[in-house]
């Protein structure tokens, strides 16, 4: 009894966190293409379904009923291999993002994060930074020397990001002593200051206001999105690693893409904006709620799963807004941003971090 | 001669003016007027002289046109083909009256050149074609947007 309760909690976890991630994919797809449309005083899509809505699902349809062509002059093992090196890293990094806190039942607790890891957070960055290879391995399969730089740039751009990313994140550990993501999100919840009434939460933005900043550039760079999306750069290289690709094998690519985007921003809201804690007004509305036992545990957990869900989607609204927003940098700026800015940065961050924590500041 | 932009130190942390920069889209994406057509829905209002697809002025029934030759021997891009022929009462007509529109360049001399107001220019500007016979003297007689 004991372990068919935990079994059906672990694959119940997994569908639901594989079919939520499908889901964003044509979401964002939508959100993108209206957003930037919007902001350049276009409508976008407007034509299938209600304001356009359907238009991701009838382009999917359109990627699976096209010819699933494989040039003359690539190396077709690697050549498909790739979108399936892209997908499955994406998906595999959300593992250990937890989406609410826990609930009991049947005198079980039951985490709502699919496996609570003790590497927490360097799964994460294993996983995500797996994803190179298959950018490497499309250039190299595609034959073709537009696509060979966009993945050769992609490759030293990750690298040159990920050091600052990593470093960014040492802060977070000095702070909560864990890498451990659920440790971080239920340690956010305790109050960091008082001021009246108000009560500002000891999340991650208000210790490493710093660290968040480098953070979030460096998911940009790491996600390939605008202004780092020189791996793609239409206007240099045509389209990038993804030149020689079409049909469902460019859509995996695109999945791909969108899932990153979403782990990105679930980091983001798991480590600065407290994860799955409520949002301020969200506890109080939850005591007015006619519950009590296990269904007030449930309504919790939806409240927190919903909180969840803002900050992400929040954040996944930032990488289209700054997407449209910004130009693509230079790829010297690139390199002088990453290697002389921001990994300066992120090593001051420790040691200010360790001083403070030192003092016995924070 | 490399000129560098005077930036002080706020600016060249960049923070400021991208939040400045999220700004501007955002108040764009709230408040900025679509300037779209919506095509099929929605037209461009073209000017009364706009010079579109072409017709053959009738009068009861029976075209202007006297094939007068005038309009092909001005026309710039040699796209109309007149072959004339006799009606019973002895008056000329175009037997055959065909405009390679591949060829025209709307310039419009044809209609200023014609002494009976037989060659016009309409305002229709959607001139696709699904078969490769058209554009003669039935088709041209239609009056399709006449004016």
């Amino acid at each position: 009894m004991e372990l068919s309760l935990n079994w059906i909690a672990v694959i119940a976890k997994v569908a639901v966190v594989v079919i939520a991630l499908l889901q964003v994919v044509p979401i964002m797809i939508w959100v993108e293409r209206r957003g930037s449309a919007l902001m350049q005083n276009r409508l976008g899509p407007n034509r299938v379904g209600p304001l356009g809505l359907l238009q991701s699902a009838v382009d999917a349809i359109k990627m699976i009923f096209k010819e699933d062509f494989v040039p003359a002059h690539v190396t077709p093992f690697y050549f498909l291999l790739a979108p399936v090196v892209a997908v499955i890293p994406a998906f595999m990094a959300f593992a250990v993002i937890p989406f609410a806190s826990q609930i009991e039942i049947a005198g079980q607790i039951i985490q709502f994060q699919i496996a609570d890891l003790n590497v927490g957070m360097l799964y994460i960055l294993s996983i995500t930074s797996l994803g190179v290879y298959a950018i490497i391995m499309a250039g190299w399969a595609s034959n073709n020397k537009y696509a060979l730089l966009g993945s050769l740039r992609s490759s030293s751009q990750m690298i040159s990001y990920e050091l600052s990313m990593g470093l960014s994140l040492i802060g977070i550990v000095m702070i909560f002593s864990s890498v451990k993501l659920g440790d971080i999100a239920r340690a956010q919840g305790e109050t960091l200051l008082q001021i009246g009434s108000l009560s500002i939460p000891k999340w991650g933005i208000f210790l490493q206001p710093v660290g968040f900043l480098i953070f979030l550039t460096s998911a940009y760079a790491e996600t390939n999105r605008l202004p780092f999306d020189l791996p793609e750069g239409e206007s240099e290289i045509v389209a990038g690693y993804h030149l020689e690709y079409g049909a469902m094998k460019f859509a995996l690519f695109m999945l791909a893409e969108y899932v990153n985007m979403t782990t990105a921003s679930a980091m983001v809201a798991t480590l600065y904006f407290g994860g799955w804690q409520l949002l301020p007004g969200m506890g109080w509305l939850l005591t007015q709620l006619p519950l009590d036992g296990l269904a007030m545990e449930w309504a919790r957990v939806a409240f927190e799963v919903a909180s969840f869900s803002i900050k992400v989607g929040f954040f996944l609204w930032l990488f289209v807004w700054v997407r449209w927003t910004l130009p693509r940098f230079r790829y010297d700026q690139l390199m002088d941003l990453g290697w002389k800015f921001m990994l300066p940065l992120s090593i001051a961050n420790i040691f200010v971090t360790g001083f403070l924590i030192y003092r016995g500041v924070i | 001669m490399l000129v560098k932009a005077k930036k002080n130190a706020l600016q060249n942390l960049y923070i400021v003016e991208i939040v400045k920069g999220l700004i501007i889209t955002i108040k764009n994406m709230f408040f900025g007027k679509t300037v779209t057509i919506q095509y099929p829905e929605e037209r461009r209002q073209y000017s009364e002289r706009y010079r579109g697809q072409h017709y053959i002025k009738a009068t009861n029934g029976v075209e202007n046109c006297t094939a007068c030759m005038l309009c092909p021997t001005v026309c710039p891009a040699e796209c109309i083909h007149i072959e004339a022929g006799e009606r019973p009462d002895k008056e000329k007509y175009p037997v055959k009256f065909e405009i390679d529109v591949l060829r025209c360049c709307f310039c419009g001399m044809c209609e200023e050149a014609c002494p009976k107001d037989a060659i016009k220019l309409s305002n229709i500007y959607e001139m696709s074609q699904q078969q490769r016979e058209a554009y003669d003297k039935g088709f041209l007689l239609e009056q399709r947007g006449n004016k």
